[in-house]
């Protein structure tokens, strides 16, 4: 479902005298669907950089990255944007929204974007936020006033809104306490279950362990720096 | 898929200054586009070349009108524009004041575009208004007041709902949300998001804005000097910007 | 017209001829001072040249190169243009203000033409043969061969919603009259009826819209006549016209159609029913009365015995 194959990238700093970093080279992985990848090494290794040039948020330097079909690192901005409403969720550290937007909103959009009604996306994100714990009372709310675990639950609930048949995950358990923590890996299980091929970075080790087939060491695929 | 629009080597000259230079790109239904850069780089010659306001020296702008399929805009007679202007297309201007009619009632702003296309029964046209009134968020009570008597938001969605009403495919806006209070920029944003989104709209936004950008639009062309120096996925561009001078635009963003 | 039905027409020939014998006749010499008609022949050919593009384009406006007049603007100096063009010297001239013969503004014009064309001048409409008007058309009806010629101040009807004349030239150009019909839904809106009672906006055989110049919408269905109905304004340099028989259209809604209203009363002097009516405040106590505006169809139906409610009062 996803596959990379010899992929590069470099940073060029264009206002700092055009100074070239080199950030990946050679990176190959494949996930099969089904199936839990947990990207680990050390901070700075470049485990998200990989997520985002597999979400096409970042610009892949060379090689390939096929998702469902769909070459990211070649494909037309609206090849992207068709790839994220319909196969490739991500569920990022962070959460951007339009302020003022109503959490209940916020959670429903990917199902409306993809087509789904008004009725069947409040419905989706109700069942979601419940099951986050997240009180009742806040979902009329915009998140952006949220605590910063109530904010990533809003997240984490956004990116399960759909059933995507490829998932990122960065960080999802991260800053969740103990009973939510459990609630996001049995969402990550049941998308397993569903087919569904996802790539994590999960700090939290007894998470990994819990949900992850197998984890992937990106320390492989750091640029030969020239000494 | 067919494009909406097509826009082939689009060149605008002001005598010897390059107003905006060999501009290409590819628009599809349901697609919204942001246009930055700072104040005289284009962007909005660009914008008024496409819709046009102002005839560009060369290039082409094809869009996909409903009756005939592909037409370039530029070879057009102006009625057929002009009729395009009234039906397929809108334009949204910083300025509620110049998509307005000041003198005349919010209902009569947003009935306008029914009757040039040929309505003439006045309570269908009136339910019209009060209807997409009620979609921009303006009491359905305000129906008779003039737009002079709106605050700067409100006028601005009377400007948006007067755009709307005739069921467009393509909106061009030119800083919508431009010269608002921030509060009422979140709003307006949130009701432009919902509108394209439930309508399937496609638009092509200029701002120097990018935060609007982000939240609105699904591709980015960065313009600088008449030339578009950059363009790709809104995120991409603004996360991974490739070329100096988008690096320098988004790391001169004051954070809050 | 009913009131035309209602009497024998040659009754009405008759005290027709007898008020028209009190008129002056053409003295058949004009002022040797001036040319004659005052304008100068060139000048006239050139509005005439005008006049034949306005009738070939029905509700066009045509500019033309507009001459100062010994008279303000405002007091019809496009009418009286178009008339000089027009009058020859065998021609019957008549001339109303809001549908009168003896106010300042027509008596004066009358004047005019007597000194400058020595032509015939007749207050009875059936006589004329050339009636300049103000605001008003005569309630006899027009025949074939008489001109019509109307004192316009503003001819674009489009003015007072789109300020910019390259726009509004081109509005006419394309067709986009929309914005006539926003005119319409403000009244509503804001009346509950279209409460536009005068300049009533019409459109021509179907192409361009027209303002018929600030006679009452009463006057409205009259517009399609016989006669040749020619449109001057000075101030504004355009010439418009209706030829005879051309279809006029009143604008309106379908579920507000047009409607030629006028003032719910009979004439108090001549008793008509029918006819537009001028509301004359007659003393201090708020009394009032209603009269014909025009008053030469007023006369020759009181000259026929007709009588109103007040007829038989002295009036000051």
């Amino acid at each position: 479902m996803i596959a990379l194959s010899d992929v590069s990238k470099d940073f060029v700093l264009h206002n700092q005298g055009g100074a070239v970093i080199p950030v990946m080279a050679g990176a190959s992985l494949e996930v099969a669907p089904g199936e839990c990848v947990a990207l680990v090494g050390n901070s700075g290794a470049g485990k998200s950089t990989l997520m985002r040039m597999i979400y096409g948020n970042y610009l892949c330097g060379a090689g390939s990255i096929m998702v469902g079909g769909l070459d990211v690192a070649r494909a037309a901005p609206r090849e992207v944007i068709a790839l994220r409403r319909e196969v490739l969720g991500y569920v990022s550290q962070f959460l951007r929204v339009v302020p003022r937007v109503p959490t209940l909103d916020v959670v429903a959009e990917p199902v409306w974007a993809a087509g789904g009604s008004r009725s069947e996306g409040e419905a989706r994100a109700r069942d979601l936020l419940a099951r986050l714990n997240l009180p009742e009372r806040l979902w009329s709310l915009s998140p952006t006033t949220f605590s910063g675990g109530e904010q990533q639950r809003v997240n984490i609930a956004r990116g399960f809104a759909r059933s995507f048949p490829a998932m990122l995950l960065d960080e999802p358990t991260a800053s969740l306490d103990a009973t939510n923590r459990e609630v996001v890996l049995d969402l990550i299980r049941e998308a397993k279950a569903g087919g569904a091929a996802i790539l994590g970075i999960f700090h939290d080790e007894a998470a990994r362990e819990a949900i992850c087939d197998r984890e992937l060491d990106v320390s492989g695929f750091a640029p030969r720096v020239a000494s | 898929m067919t494009p909406l629009l097509q826009v082939d080597g689009l060149t605008k000259r002001y005598g010897a200054r390059l107003g905006c230079g060999d501009v290409s790109f590819d628009l599809y239904p349901g697609e919204v586009m942001g246009i930055v850069g700072e104040s005289g780089s284009g962007k909005s010659t660009l914008l008024s070349c496409l819709a046009g306001h102002l005839a560009p020296d060369a290039g082409r702008v094809v869009f996909d009108t409903r009756a005939e399929g592909a037409r370039d805009v530029l070879t057009m007679s102006e009625p057929e524009r002009r009729m395009l202007g009234r039906t397929d297309w809108a334009f949204v201007h910083q300025h509620a004041r110049d998509g307005l009619r000041m003198g005349v009632s919010a209902g009569a702003n947003v009935g306008e575009r029914l009757m040039a296309v040929g309505a003439r029964h006045y309570g269908d046209i009136r339910e019209q208004a009060v209807d997409w009134l009620g979609r921009v968020e303006i009491p359905a009570d305000r129906v008779d007041d003039r737009p002079r008597a709106f605050s700067g938001g409100m006028q601005q969605r009377l400007q948006i709902a007067r755009n709307l009403v005739t069921g467009p495919r393509l909106v061009f806006m030119d800083e919508p949300t431009g010269g608002l209070d921030v509060s009422v920029q979140a709003r307006l944003l949130d009701l432009l998001r919902g509108l394209v989104r439930e309508m399937g709209l496609s638009a092509i936004i200029v701002t120097h804005d990018l935060a609007v950008v982000r939240l609105l639009a699904d591709r980015l062309m960065v313009m600088k000097d008449g030339r578009v120096v950059e363009a790709g996925l809104t995120d991409q561009v603004l996360d991974d910007p490739q070329h100096g001078y988008t690096q320098l635009l988004v790391s001169s963003v004051l954070l809050v | 017209m009913s009131v035309q039905t209602a009497m024998d027409e040659a009754q009405v020939d008759q005290a027709q001829a007898d008020r028209a014998s009190t008129d002056q006749a053409g003295t058949g010499r004009h002022d040797p001072a001036y040319n004659f008609a005052y304008l100068d022949e060139q000048t006239k050919r050139m509005i005439r040249r005008a006049l034949l593009k306005a009738l070939a384009i029905p509700g066009y406006q045509v500019p033309f190169a507009s001459r100062e007049m010994p008279m303000p603007y405002g007091w019809g100096t496009g009418g009286v243009q178009v008339t000089a063009a027009c009058l020859e010297p065998d021609d019957v001239l008549k001339v109303i203000d809001q549908g009168a013969d003896d106010t300042t503004n027509a008596v004066s014009i009358r004047k005019f033409f007597q000194r400058t064309a020595g032509v015939a001048v007749t207050e009875a409409t059936g006589e004329a043969s050339l009636i300049q008007t103000r605001h008003r058309i005569p309630e006899t009806p027009l025949t074939e061969g008489q001109i019509l010629v109307y004192q316009v101040p503003i001819p674009e009807p489009l003015r007072f919603l789109e300020p910019r004349e390259t726009e509004t030239r081109k509005m006419h150009a394309l067709e986009e009259y929309g914005l006539m019909h926003v005119k319409l839904y403000e009244d509503i809106a804001h009346n509950g009826a279209i409460s536009t009672a005068y300049a009533y906006p019409v459109k021509v055989e179907g192409r361009y819209v027209m303002d018929p110049s600030p006679i009452p919408k009463f006057d409205n269905p009259r517009l399609e006549s016989p006669a040749i109905q020619l449109f001057g304004a000075g101030r504004e340099q355009r010439i418009y016209a209706l030829p005879p028989y051309c279809r006029v259209e009143s604008l309106d809604f379908e579920d507000h159609p047009f409607e030629a209203s006028k003032a719910d009363h009979d004439c108090d002097l001549c008793g008509c029913g029918d006819s537009y009516l001028d509301e004359v405040i007659v003393d201090d106590e708020g009394g009032r009365m209603f009269v014909c505006s025009d008053t030469d169809f007023c006369a020759t139906r009181r000259a026929l015995g007709h009588a109103g409610r007040l007829s038989g009062e002295a009036l000051a």
